[in-house]
């Protein structure tokens, strides 16, 4: 008997091939863009970390000679005797690439590449031949040393690694090494550094930028957007769900009456279901994979750790990937057949086939729905306004896409009603009229629509936001191309006066440290230079704060003082005994401490102690080679104490660039599928629709004619509800960035509008609707009129 | 035994701890020496490191009491793991270390590392005069006497040992079978050492007394493939014997055993598999997996049917390869205190 009913339940797929294409189509759709989202996420982590590497040893306390000389290996070695835990470091340029020794043993964790901290062969690594790490962009300018050259994309462009003694032999340096980068956690007790090394002097390390909480809050929404776009999904398998079981009522009928349990029938829809489901699970992650490869070419490495072998062959299969997108597809099929089911279970033996009964039913749902959005939207700005949790603010997101897409239909009827009061011609009429009494059978495709659009406009939102801010904060912390750090002010008079010589403009990097009702702080005298008038984004001030800082009356702070000691701009704080007016908040995203700025002249006078060892300095790019050989030759200070910020930079909008082309290809997916929403509804609704058509055709209107109003009519939908999609998007891109932002990380993240991007978005999904309809409307107008006759002589 | 070690070298060195285990034979695949039965001991020399063998240990646990009589646990350990058969000088030096030092009170348990390329000073063993080190944590005199220092980052100790026994030779007179394949190692242990000094805890500087156990092991054959882990005991009973007994997990539930009585006057006996039981009683939860911290130790020879008791159930030692060391009393048949390890639990 199983077999049997199987095949009848079957059957129906087989007679509507187009249902059982949507069925499929839309999970598998839905699952290719989880898993699409899924590669993002990955792809981007791997190169925030790689970008984020370079950064690293600048984070650790450093000693170094006080006459900027190389160390000798043995005061190492005493240090370390001495109860000083700190690890070797040696550099020197090979050709265009700064290459590092390091000892990994010794070295504190994050300040050894992604690729050795993650493993690697140490007895290799150390080895006499020894390994070079290397970015691809490295490898010639190595190609002569003789070591073996290990080719990772964790490596930041510009940058080698490789064991200190590889190093000294390569250089020629044998028993040097240049910095010791000291560890954070130092022992219980240790002999004192001028007993042991005097000629050795503490560098303080930078505050770490953390690029981790920054990239952490990007992927958490672009893993909402994961759900949104599978949401998207779920509206479509629900809408095809919905239908097989309305059309295959009168099945059911029979196979109860015929004897069939309904435990048992249940069972194998379920059986059914469930094999759908991973049917298009599995479609879906393969196509999810090659969306990916084709968006993401030469990022090998990510996608082979997403979807499979790792380099080197560590690890040959990552099956959390398939079981999350499969998981995703079963979850998702059943909470749309979830609904079917449950009537199913319980419909009387013998409830008549309802062919249309989703239209039929609208009416006396429609108040109800109306009544449910409206509860949820009020909920939605309720929770937005009071939520302080992560949960809170997910529910938020829940509730305020809920809200709105059940919304939809209610509004979009609303502005056709209207419509239809502004026509005058009988023909006008009914074409709103007509349009109104097919919303029912189109509102989960428009639902889609607009969660689809939403999403987009909400991601659009989110990722150029997110670029502004990650790239201003970029500009504002690395604003010089290089920076060098000089060991005795001697040095430092050096430089500056050299710089000036060249017409290079120096910018000393100096502060002291404060408190500021409870917030540690690091106060800066910063040089009057366009750098920072250029480049420091405020996130409230007065008009031209910086003036006011050139005048020693005021001072401008980051966000995490001015939020947590209570600040406001034109209050005043003290510094060092001088009151002083803030007159400006800036964005220190990752920043874990406070900071004021303030001029250098104030600051020189303030803290009469503090002597400026570190310079940015401000060089066009073409000049760098020049300024830098300058800087080592004739000024004398190592090589190991520059840093090229410029490459950073430029990595860093590489990144960004590719997250772009991603996200750009994902709305246009999110978009394909809605609009495969429309054309499958249309096509299901096409033919119910003949009998409301034939009368119309009757009296005179051209078949032609019905066809191009169809596609009219689709425009029209679409641009309602892209007209609702725009402020939802807007909303969730809101509640993403100032709310869930601000419950993760503690940190809004400021909202910038793209107009053009969103009207470039708008066109994109008038398109879609468009290119749904085209197919419909085109079999509209070739409808034999034979078949729009039988309407009348009750021959259908 | 201290075989973590083992697996030490087995993290360090991977590629080359493919060694076949043909006991007999001068040296492995790799070049290694492999032990070969019937030693003969060069001292003060076989104190010193023997870098033509993969692993090394020198390996100290005490158990002390403070003024109030709370009772303290030591470790003070320093591991050599060779990535080629050679020694020399500067980075190319095949040779790392490696160290544990912790102590535990019952309360807390303090646990620090140490790691160090050989070669260019920063860590070795000399032994004219002998002194082992890494950093400034170090274990240096002449062997009647001992001085001994580490440092963590909550605390630290300075302890003097005085040898009051000879050294003794645990297996065939200092070769130690490790397994029914014939893996061995050479062994022997000075756990004789009174001990005296200072622990600098948190809480302010604590003066101890109490006995120190010196284990000294190496070899180039790790464990037999199927061995996945180990319990070691040294206990110390309160008539003046000792018992060194451990047990070799195997994957398929079996395990191998070993063990040496050892007199008061350091006379030994040693007992091969299947003497020497050891069963545990209760896991309990610490830092890491839940492990065994009360057992049932055996060797009905001696008339041994003692219960082993952690002081400190969470001697969780956090490092890089992880596992459990702590001091235990004992009740039953003999009474006294000990230490003991466990490895390969998860």
């Amino acid at each position: 008997m199983n077999r049997a009913a199987l095949h009848a339940l079957l059957s129906h797929w087989w007679r509507n091939p187009l249902q059982m294409l949507t069925l499929l189509g839309g999970l598998a759709l839905a699952t290719a863009l989880w898993s699409g989202v899924q590669a993002v996420n990955a792809e981007a982590r791997a190169s925030y970390d790689a970008a984020a590497a370079t950064i690293d040893e600048a984070q650790f306390d450093q000693l170094v000679m006080k006459d900027g000389g190389p160390i000798d290996q043995a005061i190492y070695v005493a240090l370390r005797r001495g109860g000083w835990m700190v690890s070797p470091l040696i550099e020197g340029m090979v050709g265009d690439v700064r290459l590092v020794g390091v000892e990994p043993l010794t070295a504190p964790g994050a300040s050894l590449p992604m690729a050795l901290q993650t493993g690697g062969d140490v007895g290799a690594f150390t080895s006499a031949q020894g390994q070079i790490f290397a970015g691809p962009d490295a490898v010639e300018d190595l190609a002569e040393l003789r070591a073996d050259i290990v080719v990772s994309a964790q490596i930041p462009p510009g940058v080698a690694y490789a064991d200190i003694g590889v190093v000294q032999r390569l250089l020629d340096r044998a028993s040097e090494v240049d910095i010791l980068l000291m560890n954070p956690e130092q022992p219980f007790r240790q002999a004192g550094l001028a007993e042991i090394a005097p000629e050795l002097s503490v560098r303080k390390g930078q505050a770490a930028a953390d690029v981790g909480q920054l990239t952490g809050s990007f992927h958490l929404s672009l893993s909402a957007f994961g759900f949104l776009s599978f949401a998207v999904g779920i509206f479509i398998v629900h809408g095809a769900i919905g239908l097989a079981f309305e059309q295959r009522r009168p099945m059911m009928r029979t196979l109860r009456a015929l004897g069939m349990p309904l435990g048992r029938l249940i069972g194998l829809i379920v059986v059914e279901l469930f094999v759908f489901a991973l049917a298009a699970g599995v479609i879906g992650v393969v196509l999810g994979y090659l969306i990916a490869a084709a968006l993401l070419p030469g990022v090998a490495a990510t996608l082979n750790g997403l979807y499979g072998a790792e380099l080197g062959g560590a690890l040959a299969w990552r099956p959390v990937w398939w079981v999350s997108g499969l998981g995703i597809a079963v979850g998702g099929t059943a909470i749309a057949g979830g609904g079917a089911l449950h009537q199913l279970a319980r419909m009387p033996l013998l409830a008549s086939a309802h062919p249309r009964a989703m239209s039929m039913a609208a009416g006396r749902r429609a108040r109800l729905q109306a009544l449910a959005a409206f509860g949820l939207l009020m909920a939605a700005i309720v929770l937005g306004v009071l939520a302080n949790t992560l949960y809170l603010g997910f529910a938020t997101l829940g509730a305020l896409l809920l809200g709105a897409a059940l919304a939809l239909p209610v509004i979009v009827d609303g502005i056709l009603k209207l419509g239809r009061g502004f026509s005058k011609s009988a023909l006008g009429q009914w074409f709103w009229a007509d349009t109104r009494q097919q919303l029912p059978g189109l509102s989960l495709a428009l639902m889609a629509l607009l969660l689809a659009m939403a999403a987009n406009v909400g991601v659009s939102t989110m990722v150029s936001s997110f670029r502004m801010t990650f790239l201003d904060f970029l500009d504002q912390r690395l604003a010089s191309e290089l920076y060098v750090a000089t060991s005795t002010p001697e040095e430092a008079a050096r430089l500056e006066a050299g710089m000036t010589d060249m017409g290079v403009a120096v910018l000393p990097i100096q502060w002291a440290t404060e408190t500021f009702g409870g917030v540690p702080t690091e106060v800066y005298g910063n040089r009057d230079h366009a750098t920072y008038r250029d480049n420091w984004m405020f996130l409230e001030s007065v008009s031209n704060p910086w003036n006011a800082v050139a005048a020693q009356e005021g001072v401008v702070i980051n966000e995490q003082l001015y939020r947590r000691a209570g600040l406001s701009v034109g209050e005043t704080i003290e510094i060092a005994g001088q009151p002083m007016t803030i007159v400006g908040v800036y964005g220190d995203y990752g920043n874990p401490i406070g900071q004021a700025v303030i001029t250098e002249a104030l600051f020189q006078s303030l803290y009469p102690s503090v002597t400026a060892l570190r310079f940015g300095v401000r060089v066009p790019e073409e000049a760098l080679p020049e300024v830098r050989s300058k800087i080592v030759e004739d000024l004398g200070i190592p090589n190991a104490q520059i840093t090229n910020q410029a490459r950073l930079k430029a990595l860093s909008t590489d990144i960004f660039d590719r997250t772009f082309i991603v996200t750009d290809a994902l709305n246009v997916l999110t978009l394909a599928v809605a609009g495969f929403a429309i054309l499958m509804s249309l096509l299901t609704l096409a033919s119910m629709r003949v009998p409301q058509l034939a009368p119309v055709w009757a009296l005179g209107v051209t078949r032609r004619q019905l066809g191009v109003m169809d596609i009219g009519r689709a425009v029209l939908l679409a641009t309602l509800t892209a007209l609702v999609a725009l402020p939802l998007g807007l909303a969730l891109a809101w509640v993403l960035l100032s709310v869930v932002n601000v419950a993760a990380f503690g940190w809004k993240l400021p909202m910038l509008l793209f107009p053009s991007e969103y009207a470039r978005l708008g066109v994109l999904a008038l398109l879609a609707a468009v290119l749904a309809s085209l197919w419909p409307a085109w079999r509209l107008s070739r409808t034999p009129p034979a078949d729009l006759l039988k309407v009348f002589s009750h021959e259908r | 035994m201290n075989a973590k070690g083992l697996v030490i070298a087995f993290l360090l060195a991977p590629v080359a701890a493919v060694a076949q285990g043909f006991a007999g034979l001068g040296t492995d695949a790799d070049g290694f020496g492999l032990p070969t039965p019937n030693p003969t001991f060069n001292f003060p020399n076989d104190h010193g490191a023997h870098p033509t063998y993969r692993i090394e240990w020198w390996y100290i646990t005490a158990n002390m009491e403070g003024p109030d009589g709370t009772p303290y646990g030591l470790q003070w350990t320093l591991f050599r793991s060779a990535l080629a058969p050679e020694d020399g000088e500067g980075w190319t030096a095949p040779q790392l270390w490696l160290a544990h030092a912790a102590v535990t009170t019952p309360t807390d348990h303090f646990v620090a590392e140490r790691l160090a390329r050989g070669g260019v000073g920063q860590a070795g063993v000399t032994t004219k005069p002998f002194a082992a080190w890494i950093d400034e944590w170090v274990l240096e005199g002449d062997w009647q006497t001992l001085d001994m220092s580490a440092t963590g980052a909550e605390f630290a100790y300075d302890v003097a040992l005085t040898a009051e026994g000879p050294l003794v030779f645990h297996g065939d007179a200092g070769y130690s079978v490790k397994s029914a394949e014939g893996q061995a190692s050479y062994y022997y242990s000075q756990p004789f050492f009174a001990l005296e000094g200072h622990l600098h805890l948190p809480d302010g500087s604590v003066p101890v007394t109490g006995q120190a156990w010196l284990d000294r092991e190496w070899s180039s054959q790790p464990l037999s493939a199927n061995q996945s882990g180990w319990d070691w005991f040294s206990l110390s009973f309160d008539d003046g014997a000792k018992l060194m007994g451990f047990l070799l997990r195997q994957t398929d539930g079996n395990h191998y055993s070993s063990a040496t009585w050892i007199a008061p006057d350091g006379t030994t006996q040693a007992y091969s598999d299947g003497a020497f039981d050891a069963q545990p009683l209760a896991r309990t939860p610490t830092s890491g997996p839940e492990v065994p911290t009360t057992w049932a130790v055996t060797l009905p020879d001696r008339g041994v049917d003692v219960t082993v008791t952690a002081i400190n159930p969470d001697a969780w030692m956090g490092t890089s390869v992880p596992y459990w060391e702590g001091p235990v009393t004992i009740a039953g048949s003999h009474t006294g205190r000990g230490y003991l390890e466990m490895t390969g639990y998860e």
